[in-house]
Parts: C-alpha cells; structure tokens; sequence
C-alpha cells in the first residue's frame, strides 16, 4: 500500500525532526546556563537570572529548537498516534549518549550502555507496528 | 510522601497535556502537504483548538513540578522515576484516545520506558 508506506516515510521524518531539535535543543540549554552559572532561588537572584538568560544568544537558540522540536511534535500527532510517536521519541536518549561518546569523549558506564540498547530494541518493537490506528479529522480510518 | 504526590503531578501532567494536545491535533487534522506556508497555516488553526490551550496549562503545571522535584531529590532519581510516563502515557492513548496498543508496542514502551530509567540513573 503505497499510502501506508509514505505515511511511514512522514512519521519517520518528522520523528527525526523532533530528536534532533530536542537534542540540539538541550544542549544549547546546557550551554547557555553554563554560561550564566548557577542561579540563586531568591527573587534578586532570579530577577537577575531572567535578564542574563534573555540577553544570551545560546539561550536564544536553543529556544529556537524547542520551539522546533514542539511545533513538530504537534504536527506529527495530526496524524500519528501517541503511543507510536512517544516512544519513538526515546530514541533521542540513544542518540544523545553516542553524541557524547564521540565528540565529547566521554566515558558510559555499562548500565548506561544496556539502557541504550533497550531503548534502541525497543523503539524498533514500536516503530514495526502500525503508526495511526485511529481516525483523523475529514479522513477515514486506514 | 510529597516526593510521590509531585512525581504524580509530574507524570500526569504532562500525560495529561500531551493527550489533550493530540486529541486537538487529531480534530485539526493533517496537513496536506509539508511546505513552508501550509504548515504555518496549519500551525495558526491547531492553535484556534480549545484542545491545545487545556494541554499547554497542563504542561506548564508538570514542568513547575519537576523544578520543585530537583529542589528536594537528586536529577538521578528524579529523570529515571518521570520515565513512568511512558506507560502512563500509553495507558492514556488506548483509554482516552481509543489507540489500539497491540502486545509488540506494549513491549517496545516497557522497554524504552526501562532503557530510559538506565540512561538517566547513569
């Protein structure tokens, strides 16, 4: 079924879309914070926080892939289920610890790696079955 | 017993405000084709659904909890206990959304649920 297939096609990109805006995402966050070090809960010090972190082009960035990462994620549950598009999701948790692995160098602990390996089975298990089983608005099912 | 009424805050909101999300979603209905101008139109009439609006809120509730979380409990118990939002969340796709879950998504969300535990204790 050629619509099956590009439905799949579809789902497989925007997923990827969405991985890899949280990742990029994240680590803009992670770097942008870094950079305005650690925040003190207090009403000065979050005051202070507020307009370091509005002023920080990284923090800005990275608000540009969230809102990527968001705005796909949006789109792709038009017309994919939930429960096929939140797993899928987990991948990015995979994919993270590779990235760090081999351009940051750093070193996984063995848990770590196993945790790796069962999120990859099973978002596989999950990417295998069908991604919409319910009915989107002016369509019928397939 | 706060850390399991926050953890429950956590988890449920922000199950809660992606189901809402999708269940607008699903009623905006797909975009016809993925180009530039159809998907900010698209975009516009997905944020016109009440739907979104009653997720965003939700959302909102669960990241405030998870602050206030990683105020009182180290991120390496804190990231692992939010992976339950994988059953969770797919618990609500088949009762709310009506999704059929069929035994090998099952399997692949225990797993990745699992998997994502390990990766963030790490």
């Amino acid at each position: 079924m050629a619509s099956e297939r590009r439905l799949r096609i579809k789902t497989l990109v925007m997923v990827l879309a969405m991985v890899v805006c949280a990742n990029a995402g994240d680590l803009m966050l992670k770097r942008g914070m870094s950079q305005i070090g650690a925040v003190r809960l207090t009403p000065s010090g979050l005051a202070q926080a507020f307009q370091l972190t509005v002023a920080s082009g990284t923090i800005w960035i990275a608000i540009f892939f969230l809102t990527g990462f968001m705005l796909s994620y949006m789109t792709v549950l038009s017309w994919a289920d939930y429960s096929y598009v939140m797993p899928a999701g987990a991948f990015g948790y995979a994919l993270l610890t590779l990235l760090a692995v081999v351009f940051l160098h750093e070193s996984v602990s063995p848990r770590r790696w196993f945790g790796v390996v069962l999120i990859c089975v099973g978002v596989l298990l999950v990417g295998q079955t069908k991604p919409r089983t319910t009915a989107v608005a002016g369509e019928a099912a397939t | 017993m706060r850390v399991v009424l926050a953890l429950a805050v956590l988890i449920l909101g922000s199950t809660g405000g992606e189901i809402a999300i999708t269940h607008g979603m699903k009623a905006t209905g797909e975009p016809a084709r993925l180009r530039p101008l159809e998907l900010v139109q698209f975009l516009g009439q997905a944020m016109r659904n009440g739907w979104f609006w009653a997720g965003v809120p939700l959302m909102a509730l669960s990241f405030y909890s998870l602050l206030i979380l990683l105020s009182w409990e180290p991120i390496s118990l804190v990231i692992p206990a939010s992976a339950l939002s994988y059953v969770v969340g797919t618990l609500g796709a088949k009762y709310v959304l009506g999704e059929q879950v069929s035994a090998a998504r099952w399997a692949g969300v225990v797993l990745v649920c699992a998997g994502v535990a390990l990766v963030a204790a790490g």
